[in-house]
């Protein structure tokens, strides 16, 4: 469960103080499925690093499944990061030089997981990707919707508890792109929060909660499949 | 992270950019070949010049004229005088003292040397028939310089090998006459090539009887005396007799100095591990420069991967994650570099022995381990900023690429 209350992130640009998040209070259940909206410049993918603990707000209160914190060092963050929020970003940000299993793997070793438990959770996890058949292949050897199922898998290979997906189809054409999103709300069905950043009224409709934003601002905050 | 995995992730960054590793892989190398391969021709050259006085013999002592003080002012000059001249007189008085096995009497020139209309000119050594033992001489032809008294003056020479075949290339040396100075001698025999005479040349070289040379350079003084012990243990005792019986003739004055392998071996030591500690630092200097390559490189690195740092913590990579990966990268480059470096370096010295077979050129194994540890060193201690960088870099913004 996600708790913002009254969460600031202001930067100093020049002599200018730029409010990137102003003011934000919100509260995302467990298992949702949240679409956030928004021009360019209204603080949708600030929010979505602040939710996945890569940026620190100026202000406010941030408490992730019962534990606050704003009050963590970075290694804790660190730590937070790997075990509860998986990323997904628009262009995907595999690791050139490593295949596909190497990639989704990368957490798994980074939190220094033995390499036969590493080697039975990312086969399974690209198995129920469909990747198995793509495993060895480096990134630059995918289709762009199989370089993002990749990276769905590394960000699922933790099993966290948050995936977090700044414009997942941005870099992707209309039949990859819904490829993407039905494996996220796959995921999503198994339990998974999972919030979407995008720009499209199309991927934002299959939502079930529609979250817009201006300013710095939450400005709608709908519930419902097929609004916004 | 587990320590194979942090190597593994560090080698498969070096294979992304493969140009840019071996570049300086490349600078480590050289640097580390340099240490190797200095150190090595400093070593031999002290090992060179140490041999060679080893071979003179560790019974040798040579009474040279003058007295030289380590402290202090030369009392000869205190009292405004120079020191007396050694003389074939003196060595004959040093044929009396028990314990001596051999004297050979030294006065050292350069005069012209011509036998039918072929001259050149050539290093001469006045000495006796002793010479021969006290050097470990060999004959090639005839026989060496006869014995009798020290100061007979007999127009006879032995000469060098290379002395041989330019003045008579196509005639047999051995009876045929050379002129030296304006003296005619009888060529007796020729040198062999083997024996040791540290800074002359034995092929380049005429020998000729003490008293003929000091006819020839017109001088009562010998250049120094060789005296050879009957074995080390009498060395001390030997020691004192000459000097003893050289003041005895000197009207009291101590006015010679009388020195032995052993301490020119010491000083020699000395001066030889000191000049191969200066080529070590100065090949050092290389590997410096390698290590600011190696800091330069990877400060492209970091800003090159930016989106790959910013992924990493976005995976949940810790600070000191992100500082070992680098620092690995660092330290796996200079460490390949540095063993190649020694290969690298340990198979120029091999080829350097091969082609100077006489030269002793050997890799200490101080050099070894120095060059390599301090490989490492370099690579960590100049990772250690990029690293820092690449550690601090805020993730949003590594991953958004501005």
């Amino acid at each position: 469960m996600i708790e913002l209350e009254g969460i600031h992130r202001h930067f100093q640009v020049g002599d200018q103080l730029v409010r990137a998040l102003d003011d934000v209070s919100l509260r995302i259940d467990g298992g949702e499925y949240v679409s956030i909206m928004g021009p360019s410049g209204s603080g949708k993918s600030t929010l979505l690093n602040v939710i996945g603990l890569l940026d620190r707000p100026t202000g406010g209160r941030y408490v992730l499944d019962g534990r606050e914190t704003t009050s963590l060092d970075d290694d804790e963050l660190a730590g937070v990061r790997a075990h509860k929020i998986g990323f997904i970003f628009q262009s995907f940000h595999l690791v050139p030089r490593l295949t596909a299993f190497e990639n989704v793997e990368l957490p798994m070793v980074l939190a220094g997981q033995l390499p036969a438990e590493r080697r039975r959770r990312t086969e399974a996890v690209l198995g129920s990707l469909s990747l198995t058949d793509r495993a060895h292949h480096r990134p630059d050897q995918l289709s762009g919707g199989q370089r993002q199922r990749v990276a769905i898998a590394r960000a699922m290979v933790m099993r966290p508890t948050v995936l977090l997906a700044d414009e997942p189809t941005g870099n992707l054409d209309h039949a990859s792109g819904a490829e993407v999103l039905d494996a996220l709300e796959l995921l999503n069905d198994g339990g998974i929060t999972l919030l979407v950043v995008t720009h499209d009224d199309e991927v934002a409709a299959r939502s079930s909660r529609h979250i817009r934003m201006r300013d710095g601002r939450v400005v709608e905050d709908v519930h419902g499949r097929g609004a916004g | 992270m587990r320590a194979p995995d942090l190597l593994r992730l560090a080698a498969a960054s070096l294979f992304r950019a493969p140009l840019r590793s071996a570049m300086m892989l490349l600078a480590m190398a050289i640097g580390v070949a340099a240490v190797v391969v200095l150190t090595s021709l400093g070593e031999g050259a002290r090992r060179y010049v140490t041999g060679e006085f080893r071979a003179l013999g560790t019974d040798l002592l040579i009474v040279l004229p003058g007295r030289s003080e380590t402290t202090g002012v030369q009392p000869g000059l205190f009292a405004g005088e120079t020191p007396r001249d050694l003389t074939l007189d003196d060595a004959r008085a040093l044929l009396r003292i028990p314990d001596i096995e051999r004297i050979a009497p030294l006065v050292v020139g350069s005069a012209p040397v011509s036998s039918a209309g072929r001259s050149r000119e050539v290093p001469i050594i006045g000495t006796n028939s002793e010479f021969l033992a006290v050097r470990n001489l060999s004959m090639g032809q005839g026989a060496f310089l006869p014995s009798g008294d020290i100061d007979r003056d007999q127009a006879v020479c032995v000469i060098g090998s290379k002395v041989r075949s330019e003045l008579f290339p196509e005639r047999p040396a051995v009876g045929a006459s050379v002129r030296i100075g304006d003296r005619r001698f009888r060529v007796i025999g020729v040198l062999g090539d083997s024996g040791r005479a540290v800074g002359l040349d034995l092929q380049e070289l005429v020998i000729i009887p003490v008293g003929s040379a000091q006819q020839v350079f017109d001088t009562e003084s010998l250049f120094r005396i060789l005296v050879q012990a009957r074995d080390e243990d009498a060395m001390p005792r030997v020691r004192t007799a000459v000097l003893a019986a050289i003041k005895d003739r000197h009207q009291g004055e101590e006015d010679v100095t009388v020195i032995t392998q052993d301490a020119v071996l010491a000083t020699f030591e000395r001066i030889f591990t000191a000049l191969t500690l200066t080529l070590a630092g100065i090949a050092s200097i290389s590997l410096a420069v390698a290590g600011i390559l190696i800091m330069n490189v990877m400060l492209v690195a970091v800003s090159e991967r930016r989106h790959e740092i910013g992924l990493l913590k976005a995976l949940g990579a810790t600070t000191a994650q992100i500082l070992s990966v680098f620092i690995a990268e660092a330290s796996v480059l200079s460490t390949i570099g540095g063993v190649t470096g020694l290969v690298v370096g340990g198979a120029a010295v091999e080829m350097f022995t091969r082609i100077y077979p006489t030269f002793p050129a050997s890799t200490p194994t101080w050099a070894v381990i120095a060059s390599l540890v301090t490989s490492v060193v370099v690579g960590v201690f100049f990772g250690v900023v990029p690293a820092r960088r690449a550690a601090r870099l805020d993730p949003v913004l590594a991953l958004a690429g501005r």
